[in-house]
């Protein structure tokens, strides 16, 4: 990171401040150079006087000058994120200039004084008394990387990120330091470059921040304690996400980059289902009255329906300053294939960004235009859950002609489709065009006014915005069986029939004012930083209304609904932070901030949310200043209150205090039959919706507390935190007495729950030398989370059963999951399987827990957890010259999953149950022996099993080939492999769940990747 | 240099008060409503809105929810939203129970209704409780809405008033008879008029079993005055006749909820319906169930649904999917039933098929037997027990419904031949005319036998025990069964056993307290003022 804008920005944030004191008496100036280890000028690096706001950054070839010095002795102070801070003594002459003598810093991994990203502002790290990670481009997951947050991936301690499986552009869940809430979001609040993002869900694109490009990102900072998020108050309760883009410098040269990558991806395992002849046997064997169902031919068709999947990935950039202005351009182009056919994602992305500074380095301008186009083709994940259960005998294409050529389950030779049979997986895909085109810009104009009378006080405008547009359509062609009943039969239309056609779009329009204003002053050994602001953001979201139609696109299958969808929220808010450092030693944070949200009523609106934190950094203390064993030492303690006041998951809208009468779509009609005109007379409904006049904030208070420290010269750094966080008024949809709603489930304020953990973060450079260089990072997290308290309970109250958002193929009505007080908020709530002396499970028999006799529902019991209690991350980076090895691994413990495919399809009902059809199986039917078993085996704890892991993330192998055009060109070569590996005893596919439900999950395959990286 | 400093100056300046103004301004911002949403104000603010909200209060008991049913969610939460039907939870509570249906399906405590063996933390009976009272709180809101001095103050005058009330009374009407499910099935429920407030966080108190028939029973007399005559509303809304057959109901069982025998006020009503002349028996009985059976002059009161206007995965499409195989073989054609396939859920013990001494010339006695065995050895298996053949979604005439997926036959809540063998029972009872009730009956027999005369009887035949069995001939999976085993005191005693009665194949006795259904944990759990049924 060697032109760290923020560094840039500080050091002119100091200059302005120069120039304007006036030099009475004698002064100097001095001059000199600072150079890296390679004896190569270093630019951008920050060079003060120690104890005044004189100071300078160095040039492109690394050479500083500071005027106006007043005679004497100094300290020179010579800082640049990622080196090592020097102090050196001077002596300035009045009247003249001294040249100082070129000073080397070298590489520190501690970046003590690196500049940090905090809401808000920038802040020095040693100032920094919160749980805050930053994590910069060096560090960032290599290879094929589509979503942004994959960058970060197993690298913060404490930091969750589950990809929703392996389609380009999945949704991805974050959760931080576990979830706060029960039914309300728990996803971090994304900050991008100063505007706070909508996160939720895009139609048409699964992933909303697949829409930004990873390689324009330049940090990631996650801040994670309430004492570093609660400036965000009321969307801080998981914590805050602030991505930094790349940006341009004032001076730097012109560079153009060119990167560019290629990527095959194949799927490396299969669901253990039984191969043809596996099947004809096992036939024989259980259901020998079906072996006629059999077909002659041998189909794999997890083989069928999936793929080699090719993936390239081209990005130029131009950096520099052109003039007095600072900027960078990208253009970004990625076509991805996934391994399921006919999945695809094309991404274009462009993006600006100018930061010209004015008047005399007063007003900083920094204006970021993002832009991105993303075309979707999607697949249907039903094929996946359809390849396992389908016939392995039967054969893709019938040789006839009708439903597109594909064999299909007749119900006579020629005839209709068969219903409630599986469907062919192929033409589940290739009869079917879903596509979507999303568009998305974000973009604000940032300016920092340095006040022209007061110029320690700056006055800071930002105006952003977030505007999506999609649309998409999805076409089920007319020959396809899975559709074919859309339509009343028609005897005419032989093969042809429904099929289905509807289009969709989406827009969504956010905007934001921000302005606030910032006082930094330095005080002798006091250092005082001081902000207070104001904060507007407005969310509308809509939608038109469409009808579905059939195939031909003219026939109405379904009407549109009367409205068009539109809803919107707004957040107004104040908050303030002040931050005082005394001698570099002790520093106090105190933030406060008071949101308002639209939706809460005006009683319930505005709550405040205060935080406080101190840190103590020993090392600059007398006794170990000069101490070399310890490089850094700090203690930080915080204490601080967020909040949550995205209720929409919870309640299904943005306005859940308000009594609403919806109007019912066209399918829920009510009509009165008048027999003297022989016609019906429709009414189309207003249905009153449940409302909680009384609904508030979910609040949560979070204790940290966490120790930095460094040894050898920030050989091994790292830091260690334990926190605990409580959430009391949970936004929970909970039973609500009868009669006093228009519901029986309503989103309110009710009970509490606890997360409480650990995170170690340990960085290490092993070797340091010449040629040899190794650093490793290490972090791990655990993590505890309770349901304290969920309201008044009657005896015999199981809890509220949920799926975690997660459906249950096959088991209708069934709910895997509990919330349960005194239990982890993931809990499985199940029967206890019965073991026959082989160790095999008996079919349908389950343990009498509560010992009644009698086996029903109340002898379902509490076991395991979705989420893991356990999370590690290790990354290593090995380089010899100019050759480097890097991998990143990955794990969860003590996460368990429900195997739902082997629930679902791990017996021979598949084979038995319908008597013109037979379903494949998976190997676990001819362990479990299992025939036609009850639906209570859904909830069998059999298939709640260990998926604890170990995943090689991604191993990068990089050559830096250095300037192959004489002094220009700077070529980096590498190949990298992700998903290297998976170590667990999980049977099913891939144990990485977020929701803990396995059923037709997309494979994550694995990627080989080349790529090359040239700088100009 | 000069001038941009002023420049620089004002931009200062401007950016501090643009900061200052921002932050005074836009609270009113926060004052977000829904764009195309309405709140009470503005719905109630005209005829039309009364209208659409009793559209409302009368599609709760046919739709799911607002969206169609397939929305991510319905009305009642924490259940599939196709099981929190009003029909199908009613349905399965009275049929499922008895020796009248079995199911296949094993969907969590679909077992239990069957082997009786439910609990107060079962999640269909929970769907059924909340769906019930879900319905009454409709009412309610509607009703508190529907007074006479808000219809005043709101301007609605002539004939919107007089429609205006006249729906008032229907929805009173839907009331009493959610609240008759809620006596019947829970006997003890919360209770709340349109007097309670609606949002409030009040937990109802608790109605006793007596208390709430007397609430019905003057909500039915106060109303009757209001409701439209006999016939003269539209098919589908609710009229005098269909009050009358309630309160003949709810008198027919008035032993079983208060003790008190009620059996002439029971004749008097079903008379009355009788004799208002408007309703006859349809002439087949297969008509009764199909696709077309709103030009049927036999129902009083319909739960009304159409294939396209009126969705649910619950209703007559439930009846008629349910008890159709799965998969296509001779013995089962989908086509025949107007669906694009069955879900191969619901059969019959052996005792239904019993009923009928001669299969062959009762035309009720319609069983789909091929490839079907007669008894139920395995409850989960749809292979075991004949299948009756009633629910189809095709026409009178053998042309398909509107859609193959959703049915468009209504559901007769009741009926004329209902109401004939009430006054039978009552009258046997010795609350009525036993010669007319011989009359009513053989109305009803002479219509179901191929030869009308073969299925006379003579008074000599008219006992107890065969109108029970008539009752089930007639009326079987229309919901009414379990009410009339417990009448006949053979719903949990050993008097009368089924297959798999109390989960055991050959059936059991079980104790007397599950002639109730236990008041759900849920909702205990939340309302302190509510006591569990004896027993659970």
């Amino acid at each position: 990171m060697k032109h760290s804008y923020l560094v840039r920005l500080l050091f002119l944030l100091l200059f302005a401040c120069a120039g304007f004191t006036s030099a009475h008496a004698q002064t100097g100036s001095i001059s000199g150079r600072v150079l890296d280890e390679a004896n190569q000028g270093l630019p951008g690096v920050t060079v003060v006087i120690e104890g005044t706001s004189l100071g300078n950054s160095t040039s492109v070839d690394g050479t500083y000058s500071i005027q106006n010095i007043p005679a004497g002795p100094h300290v020179l102070i010579i800082s640049f994120v990622g080196y090592n801070t020097q102090r050196k003594d001077i002596t300035v002459a009045s009247g003249q200039n001294t040249a100082v003598v070129p000073v080397v810093v070298g590489e520190n991994t501690t970046l003590l004084n690196e500049a940090v990203v905090v809401g808000y502002g920038t802040q020095r790290r040693q100032d920094v008394t919160g749980a805050v990670t930053q994590i910069d481009e060096k560090q960032f997951v290599k290879g094929q990387v589509t979503n942004p947050e994959q960058l970060i991936q197993g690298k913060v301690a404490g930091v969750q990120i589950t990809t929703g499986g392996g389609a380009p552009g999945a949704a991805t869940t974050i959760r931080i330091r576990g979830g706060s809430s029960l039914n309300a979001s728990n996803d971090p609040l994304i900050v991008i470059d100063g505007v706070p993002v909508d996160n939720s869900s895009v139609t048409g694109a699964a992933n909303a921040l697949s829409l930004i490009n990873p390689q324009d990102i330049e940090t990631y900072t996650v801040l994670k304690d309430a004492s570093a998020t609660a400036i965000y108050g009321s969307r801080a309760s998981n914590g805050v996400i602030l991505i930094t883009t790349k940006k341009g410098v004032a001076g730097e040269k012109l560079t153009v980059n060119v990167s560019s990558q290629a990527s095959v991806a194949r799927r490396y395992n299969s669901v253990p289902v039984l191969s043809a002849d596996e099947f004809r046997n096992t036939v024989a064997q259980v259901a020998p009255g079906k072996v006629g169902l059999l077909g002659t031919a041998n189909t794999n068709w997890q083989d069928e329906i999936f793929r080699t999947a090719y993936t390239s990935d081209n990005n130029v950039s131009l950096t520099g300053a052109v003039g007095k202005l600072p900027f960078r351009a990208s253009y970004g182009n990625l076509e991805q294939q996934g391994i399921l056919r006919t999945n695809r994602l094309i991404r274009n992305t462009g993006s600006i960004s100018l930061n010209p500074i004015l008047f005399d380095n007063t007003l900083k301008v920094n204006v970021n235009v993002k832009g991105s186009i993303i075309d979707n083709n999607f697949a249907d994940n039903g094929a996946i859950g359809a390849a396992l259960a389908f016939d392995p005998t039967q054969p893709v294409r019938s040789g006839a002609e009708g439903y597109g050529g594909y064999f299909e389950y007749l119900q006579s030779a020629g005839g209709v489709p068969q219903q409630n049979v599986p469907r062919n997986p192929l033409p589940l895909l290739e009869l079917r065009r879903d596509r979507s085109t999303v568009k998305r810009s974000i973009g604000n104009a940032q300016l920092d006014y340095a006040l022209p009378f007061f110029r320690d006080l700056h006055a800071n405008l930002n105006l952003g915005y977030d505007i999506t547009r999609s649309n998409g359509s999805n076409l089920v062609d007319s020959t396809a069986a899975a559709a074919y009943f859309n339509r009343p039969l028609d005897p005419t239309l032989t093969n042809r029939q429904g099929g289905s056609f509807n289009r969709y779009a989406q827009s969504r329009d956010n905007k934001l004012l921000e302005a606030y204003l910032n006082y930094t002053k330095q005080f002798g050994e006091t250092r005082l930083d001081v902000l207070a602001g104001y904060s507007y953001q407005d969310f509308v979201t809509t939608s038109p209304n469409r009808p579905t139609y059939l195939a031909d696109g003219t026939t109405v299958f379904q009407a549109a609904s009367i409205n068009p969808f539109r809803t919107q929220y707004t957040i107004l808010s104040y908050y303030g932070r002040a931050n005082l450092s005394i001698n570099d030693r002790y520093v106090i944070t105190g933030t406060l901030r008071n949101d308002a949200s639209s939706r809460f009523s005006p009683d319930n609106r505005n709550a405040l949310f205060p935080a406080v934190s101190a840190a103590w950094n020993i090392k600059n203390e007398s006794i170990l200043k000069d101490n070399n064993t310890f490089s850094d030492l700090k203690l930080r303690a915080g204490y601080g209150i967020t909040g949550q006041q995205d209720v929409v998951a919870a309640a299904g809208s943005d306005y859940p205090y308000i009594q609403r009468y919806t109007l019912n779509s066209l399918r829920a009609q009510y009509g009165f039959y008048n027999p003297t005109t022989g016609a019906y007379e429709y009414f189309t409904p207003y249905s009153p919706q449940g409302f909680n006049r009384n609904l508030k904030w979910e609040q949560t208070t979070t204790y940290n507390a966490g120790i930095d420290y460094g040894f050898l010269d920030g050989r091994l750094s790292g830091s260690l935190d334990v926190y605990y966080r409580k959430t009391k008024d949970l936004l929970a949809v909970i039973p609500i007495a009868l009669l006093t709603n228009y519901t029986n489930q309503l989103v309110s304020n009710v009970g509490s729950l606890e997360n409480k953990g650990i995170e170690l973060n340990l960085n290490a450079t092993p070797v340091q030398g010449e040629h040899w260089n190794w650093s490793v990072n290490a972090n791990g997290t655990y993590n505890v989370n309770k349901i304290l308290s969920l309201g008044p309970q009657a005896p015999g109250f199981p809890g509220i059963y949920t799926n975690n958002g997660g459906t249950i193929g096959g088991g209708t009505g069934t709910q895997i999951g509990i919330y349960r007080v005194g239990e982890a908020s993931s809990s499985y709530y199940v029967y206890k399987q019965v073991y026959g002396a082989d160790g095999k499970p008996l079919q349908d028999v389950y343990a009498d827990l509560n010992g009644d006799g009698v086996v029903n529902s109340n002898d379902r019991y509490v076991y395991k957890q979705a989420a893991p209690p356990v999370i590690l991350g290790f990354s290593s980076n090995v380089s010899y010259d100019r050759l480097s090895l890097a991998f990143t691994l990955r794990s969860q413990l003590g996460n368990y999953l429900y195997n739902n495919v082997n629930s679902q399809n791990g017996n021979y009902n598949g084979l038995t149950g319908q008597p013109t059809v037979v379903n494949n199986v998976t190997q676990d039917a001819n362990y479990t022996g299992f025939t036609t078993t009850t639906q209570e085996r859904y909830s069998s704890d059999y298939y709640i099993q260990n998926a604890s892991f170990l995943r090689m993330q991604n191993v990068t192998l990089g050559y830096d080939a250095g300037k192959i055009f004489g002094n220009r060109g700077n070529l980096r070569l590498t190949a990298a492999v992700q998903n290297v590996f998976l170590i667990t005893k999980y049977s099913g596919l891939d144990p990485e769940i977020f929701n803990g439900i396995d059923n037709n999950v997309y494979p994550r395959p694995r990627t080989y990747t080349i790529g090359l990286n040239l700088s100009l | 240099m000069k001038k941009s400093s002023v420049f620089r100056h004002t931009l200062g300046l401007g950016l501090v008060a643009g900061s200052l103004l921002a932050a005074t301004s836009c609270t009113k911002d926060l004052d977000r409503t829904p764009t195309y949403d309405l709140n009470t104000a503005s719905v109630y603010k005209d005829a039309a809105g009364y209208q659409a909200v009793a559209a409302k209060v009368y599609s709760g008991f046919a739709v799911t929810g607002g969206q169609g049913p397939d929305a991510t969610t319905g009305d009642i939460l924490g259940i599939d939203q196709g099981t929190s039907d009003y029909l199908r939870g009613l349905w399965s509570a009275q049929e499922l129970t008895t020796d009248e249906a079995v199911i296949q399906w094993g969907d969590p405590g679909v077992q239990d209704w069957h082997n009786m063996n439910w609990t107060p933390s079962g999640v269909l009976i929970q769907g059924l409780y909340s769906r019930i009272l879900y319905e009454v709180t409709l009412c309610n809101g509607f009703l508190a809405q529907a007074t006479d001095a808000n219809l005043s103050d709101r301007g609605i005058t002539g004939a919107d008033l007089t429609n205006i009330q006249r729906l008032r009374a229907e929805v009173r009407f839907l009331r009493a008879l959610s609240y008759y499910h809620a006596l019947d099935l829970f006997g003890n429920p919360p209770f709340a008029t349109e007097a309670d407030e609606i949002g409030g966080t009040t937990p109802p108190k608790q109605t006793s079993r007596a208390e709430l028939f007397a609430y019905i029973e003057k909500e039915l007399q106060e109303i009757d005055a209001d409701l439209a005559a006999p016939g003269q509303n539209l098919y589908g809304r609710a009229d005098k006749a269909a009050a009358w057959t309630l309160l003949a109901r709810l008198y027919l069982n008035a032993n079983v909820y208060t003790g008190t025998d009620r059996y002439a006020d029971c004749a008097t009503n079903a008379k009355k319906v009788i004799d208002s002349g408007v309703y006859s028996l349809m002439p087949q009985y297969r008509n009764l169930f199909r696709a077309n059976n709103n030009t049927s002059k036999e129902i009083i009161f319909p739960i009304v649904y159409d294939g396209k206007k009126t969705q649910t995965y619950g209703g007559t499409t439930f009846l008629t999917h349910a008890a159709v195989s799965g998969t296509a073989n001779e013995n089962w054609n989908p086509s025949l039933y107007g669906i694009d396939g069955g879900w191969g859920g619901i059969r019959t013990t052996p005792r239904l098929y019993q009923q009928f001494p001669d299969t062959a010339a009762d035309t009720r006695a319609k069983f789909v037997t091929g490839g079907q065995t007669l008894e139920v050895t395995s409850q989960t298996t749809f292979q075991n027990g004949y299948v009756p053949i009633k629910f189809r979604n095709i026409t009178s005439t053998g042309g398909p419904g509107s859609d193959l997926v959703f049915v468009d036959s209504d559901f007769p809540m009741f009926r004329l031949a209902d109401v004939y063998l009430m006054y039978a029972e009552a009258a046997v009872r010795g609350g009525g005319d036993k010669n007319l009730a011989l009359t009513y009956v053989n109305l009803v027999r002479a219509r179901a036998f191929k030869t009308p005369s073969a299925g006379a009887i003579t008074a000599n035949d008219l006992t107890l025990d065969f109108l029970l069995s008539e009752r089930s001939r007639e009326l079987f999976w229309e919901a009414t069964r379990r009410t009339d085993l417990i009448r006949y005191g053979r719903f949990t005693t050993g008097a009368y056993l089924w297959s798999w009665k109390g989960g055991v194949a050959a059936g059991v006795a079980v104790p007397d307290y599950r002639r109730l259904f236990p008041i759900p944990v849920a909702d205990l759990s939340v309302n302190p003022n509510l006591t569990q049924n004896p027993g659970y």
